[in-house]
């Protein structure tokens, strides 16, 4: 127990790799073996992670359960893992969310075990990223979850549609969004990577801690450009590498394609967890290594997070393939985040305890919505899966009444469309209100505009319900639908639990939130 | 007498080599289990070597020196530091997954491992060699059989021209490279009266700044061609193309580092002044390569031309590395040698054995092999992330200093040269996707088969390499950068 303790962020971290590793020696052709033994070695990162949140104390300041090994001395590198509120209820959340995406997978029959080992490796990606407290590791993380998510989309993908690439050359939809997702990101990330060079060459150091301290004093200019220049293009490039991953508007692009030609259980991650770690690097790198480039530009990222509440919402009403409009939705749920964040950001630099007042609670929100939106959306993704596999389409024309067939299946949907939607009583309400509370003195007209989309987030969740369960009955799916069975509400019944739980008793998530963004200021 | 470690690493392949001819042509597994043990006892003593470099102490250990030419003072004279050691453990690890691979080789495979073996030698001693002299002997020592290997066991199509045009290259490099040498030995010997080709008492001959400026650009191309800067690279792609298997993976692993490190050694460490004049122009040359070569790659559709472009861009960054002359840029170059040579022979086991199954490298034909042979797309995975600097692997613990050090210098070169991780990307999806996944053309159903276990053993080797050095840089970083602090001292700085 004292050996679990004293690293307990190294064994979360780790132990999906050991999973991985077991699941791999395992013979190839038991695959109800393998299913199984994924399914509950993952329960380990889970149930340390439930130590680690018990543990954890939400009133000390700073980072806890800290360890620092010598990693790349030559660059002043280490292994330097801590968690803070913020990370806590995002590796919370990873580790919660990989169960039920393993359990979801167990439709899977193609290669199982290689599917199996590369979620694994995606699960240490994320939490990597997470943890880590050296900007090098951080990249390390960030980029190294890239691979597995891009193999799953690409091998284990929708097997339908085709789209052209490379001048012509027809390649299955899937290939085609892994290719977008890969190198999207990975250009994306160029700019980081440069930066964080130059931070690291400049600073001599990677310590996120430390350059907290050192980076935002620095004010000799560099290269020749005074230092406001240097950090104003650095903030950039951190900025768009973050808003890609989030994604903010117009760096949007890939996700619709990666989230529906992903299988069920990697749309589930992908907008469960993956999509938080860019709103997490605005968090952990952006508003403290650059607060005063974070003010300065606030108004140009809330002007984009409110493009992306509207356009994200307008484009999934638009939709008529049903994951295609979930992944759109999460365009627009996200966009609440970086709001959130652009408001804070901007409140923290005016230095007036009236509008850090507002920060906090636009801060707390965000947080919370990231949590929020990891649950439904990983739900809403889900649950296209699961009629997705009855009926093999997503077309919204096809279905149609679908209610009386599979009256639990429809009941459900219809829950967890309303906990996105911000149904009152349900978990989304409770982080968009703050958002909207602590944005609304700071950036009034944006906020009122974000309201529109609010309005055009329950038209598109109202037109998916109505396309799937209301209306004529389409003839077609009479006696060919089944319910949803006992594994499949294994995997749901969780999330809405939470989701319930949150909306109704959010204080023992945010007590654990609040701590943790009242150090920025 | 300490134990002769260095000199048994650089005779055994030769001695091994004469002996195997003395064996009867048609006894194949005789030869073949012959090299195998050379390969595996050169490899466990490279091993040994690198791992007892004491690197608290630094500077040059496990020395030998005899006399050979005392009259005009040339001496066999070997030793190890930070910046050749990796480098020998690379020739181990490519020479011994080299027999692996070879070992299908039916025309006349006893002159194949000779010839191969004489290479061996050769490269060992340019590495460790501390004497001027000794080192162009050794440098021709490995050209000349490469001449051979290619032109009698490469692809039929462009052997004979591919051979020639190598060996042109390289000759007339080494003896630009030579002309540079002797201008250091006379001027040198006329300033102090002590005649010698000692690379550490040249070291010190505190030559003037205009003839260091002078010849600095004959000692550097002269060498860096080998390395396959721009605009002296073209040779390269044809030679990997047309060479058979395991000479690729010598070719591409270990002889461009020669022609990196040679540059180095020389160039920079002797003429230090020479190269602070040069530097700019260099750099930017080096970034034509990185960019450039990143570019061509992309658009080859014969497999193994991708794979042969792509080591002109990575050889870009080796070069770039030096040229920074600061500590990162150097420690990065260091490490991209041995993490480039290990993933080039990788790549090039694969082509090889794709090609073997297929009988074509023409990307577009090809298609579904994970069907037929598991293992290798996982190995040509860990080899392509590598390749595109992904964390986790050798190549981001490489690329990332030599990028800090192009920061230090001039900030815009970095972000230019980061273009070619994009680039790189793109044309490693495209083959992973291409030749390993899809569906298996019809032509090949039922004729390509999986490759056979010591392929696999090759395989497991080399991409272990890459994760380790990826995962646990202090295996080799210290190392390398106690190398790249005595470079430092020459160059007037730390």
């Amino acid at each position: 127990m004292e050996f679990i303790l004293n690293n307990l962020l190294t064994l979360i971290l780790f132990t999906p790799v050991l999973a991985a590793v077991i699941v791999m020696i395992l013979p190839g052709e038991q695959e109800q073996l393998i299913r199984w033994t994924a399914f509950i070695l993952s329960f380990i990162p889970l149930a340390l992670s439930i130590v680690l949140w018990v543990s954890f104390d939400p009133t000390a300041v700073g980072f806890q359960f800290e360890q620092q090994i010598e990693w790349y001395k030559a660059l002043n590198s280490s292994f330097h893992v801590g968690v803070d509120g913020i990370s806590l209820t995002m590796v919370l959340l990873t580790t919660l969310l990989t169960p039920l995406a393993l359990l979801a997978s167990f439709s899977i029959r193609d290669r199982i075990k290689s599917y199996m080992v590369l979620f694994f490796l995606l699960e240490m990606g994320m939490l990597g990223v997470f943890m880590m407290l050296d900007l090098l590791l951080f990249f390390v993380f960030w980029e190294f979850g890239l691979v597995p998510m891009y193999f799953l989309i690409n091998q284990w993908g929708s097997e339908k549609g085709e789209r052209e690439i490379w001048g012509g050359r027809k390649v299955p939809a899937r290939v085609y969004a892994s290719i977008k997702f890969m190198i999207y990101t990975m250009a994306g990330s160029l700019g980081l990577l440069l930066a964080i060079q130059m931070i690291g060459l400049v600073s001599g150091t990677f310590d996120i801690p430390e350059l907290m301290k050192s980076w935002t004093s620095l004010n000799t200019p560099l290269f020749g450009m005074p230092i406001t220049t240097v950090k104003a293009i650095a903030f950039w490039a951190f900025a768009i590498a973050f808003a890609i991953k989030v994604p903010v508007w117009p760096f949007h692009t890939w996700l619709p394609d990666a989230h529906t030609e992903a299988p069920t259980a990697g749309s589930m991650i992908l907008a469960g967890v993956l999509l938080k770690l860019g709103a997490y690097g605005f968090l952990r790198l952006v508003l403290p290594l650059y607060p005063e480039e974070s003010k300065y530009f606030a108004g140009v990222l809330a002007f984009l997070a409110v493009m992306a509440i509207i356009f994200g919402a307008l484009a999934s009403y638009g939709q008529d393939d049903f994951k295609r409009l979930v992944a759109y939705s999460s365009v627009n749920h996200m966009g609440f985040v970086v709001l959130g964040i652009a408001a804070a950001a901007f409140a923290n630099g005016t230095k007036d305890p009236q509008f850090a007042q507002y920060a906090n609670i636009a801060l707390n929100g965000a947080v919370l919505q990231m949590f929020n939106h990891g649950l439904s959306a990983a739900g809403m993704f889900f649950l296209v899966g699961v009629i997705y596999e009855r009926t093999h389409t997503r077309d919204l024309k096809e279905f149609g009444g679908l209610f009386p067939l599979v009256p639990v299946y429809g009941g459900i949907l219809i829950f967890t469309s309303m906990a996105s939607l911000g149904l009152p009583g349900l978990n989304g309400f409770i982080s968009e209100f703050l958002v909207v509370q602590g944005s609304w003195p700071v950036f009034t007209l944006f906020t009122a505009l974000a309201m529109i989309g609010l309005f055009f987030t329950g038209a598109y969740i109202l037109k998916g319900l109505k396309q799937v369960l209301h209306g004529p009955l389409n003839e077609h799916w009479a006696g060919h639908i089944s319910e949803i069975n006992a594994r499949e509400l294994m995997v749901i019944v969780p999330l809405m639990v939470m989701i319930l739980w949150i909306g109704i008793w959010p204080s023992w998530i945010l007590d654990v939130i609040n701590h943790a963004v009242a150090v920025f200021k | 007498m300490q134990f002769p470690i260095l000199s048994i690493i650089v005779f055994t392949p030769i001695v091994t080599g004469l002996l195997i001819l003395l064996i009867p042509a048609e006894r194949k597994t005789e030869i073949r289990v012959a090299a195998l043990a050379a390969g595996a006892f050169a490899l466990l003593l490279s091993i040994w070597a690198y791992f007892s470099y004491d690197i608290a102490a630094g500077g040059y250990q496990f020395i030998e020196k005899y006399d050979w030419l005392p009259a005009l003072g040339i001496s066999y004279h070997v030793g190890m530091d930070g910046m050749n050691g990796p480098l020998v453990l690379l020739t181990g690890i490519v020479m011994f997954t080299g027999v692996l691979i070879s070992w299908g080789i039916d025309d006349r495979p006893r002159e194949f491992f000779a010839f191969l073996f004489i290479l061996a030698t050769g490269v060992f001693g340019v590495f460790v060699t501390l004497d001027l002299f000794m080192l162009f002997f050794f440098y021709e020592i490995a050209v000349f059989p490469m001449y051979l290997l290619i032109s009698i066991w490469g692809w039929k199509v462009t052997r004979e021209y591919a051979a020639m045009k190598l060996t042109l290259y390289l000759f007339i490099g080494s003896v630009v490279a030579l002309v540079g040498a002797l201008a250091m030995y006379v001027t040198a010997g006329t300033a102090t009266g002590q005649w010698t080709f000692d690379m550490l008492v040249l070291e010190k001959a505190g030559f003037s700044t205009s003839f260091q400026t002078l010849w600095f650009p004959f000692v550097f191309f002269g060498f860096a061609v080998l390395g396959g800067i721009f605009p002296f690279h073209n040779w390269s792609p044809d030679g990997h193309v047309a060479a058979p298997t395991a000479v690729s993976m010598f070719h591409a692993g270990v002889l461009m580092k020669l022609g990196a490190f040679a540059a180095l050694r020389v160039g920079i460490m002797l003429l230090p002044e020479g190269a602070k004049a040069h530097m700019w122009w260099i750099i930017v040359l080096t970034l034509v390569n990185v960019v450039y070569g990143a570019f061509i790659a992309s658009v080859q559709t014969d497999f193994k031309y991708v794979i042969g472009f792509s080591s002109v861009s990575h050889m870009g960054l080796v070069s770039m590395g030096f040229a920074t002359l600061n500590r990162e840029g150097m420690l990065g170059a260091g490490l991209q040698m041995f993490s480039h040579g290990v993933m080039t022979a990788l790549f090039f086991a694969v082509v090889g054995m794709v090609y073997d199954q297929a009988h074509t490298r023409e990307i577009p034909k090809l298609g579904g092999f994970r069907k037929v042979m598991p293992l290798v797309p996982i190995a040509f995975i860990i080899g392509g992330l590598v390749s595109m600097g992904m964390p986790g692997f050798s190549g981001f613990i490489a690329e990332f200093p030599i990028f800090m050090g192009l920061w230090g210098y001039k900030p815009w070169i970095a972000i230019v040269a980061a273009l070619s991780i994009v680039i790189t990307a793109s044309y490693i999806i495209r083959i992973i996707g291409n030749v390993f996944f899809g569906s298996l053309p019809e032509e090949f159903e039922g004729h390509v088969h999986d490759v056979t276990v010591l392929d696999k053993v090759a395989l497991v080797c080399l991409s272990t390499v890459l994760v380790i050095v990826g995962v646990f840089p202090s295996i080799m970083v210290p190392m390398v950068e106690s190398g790249v602090n005595y470079v430092l001292r020459l160059l007037g700085g730390a």
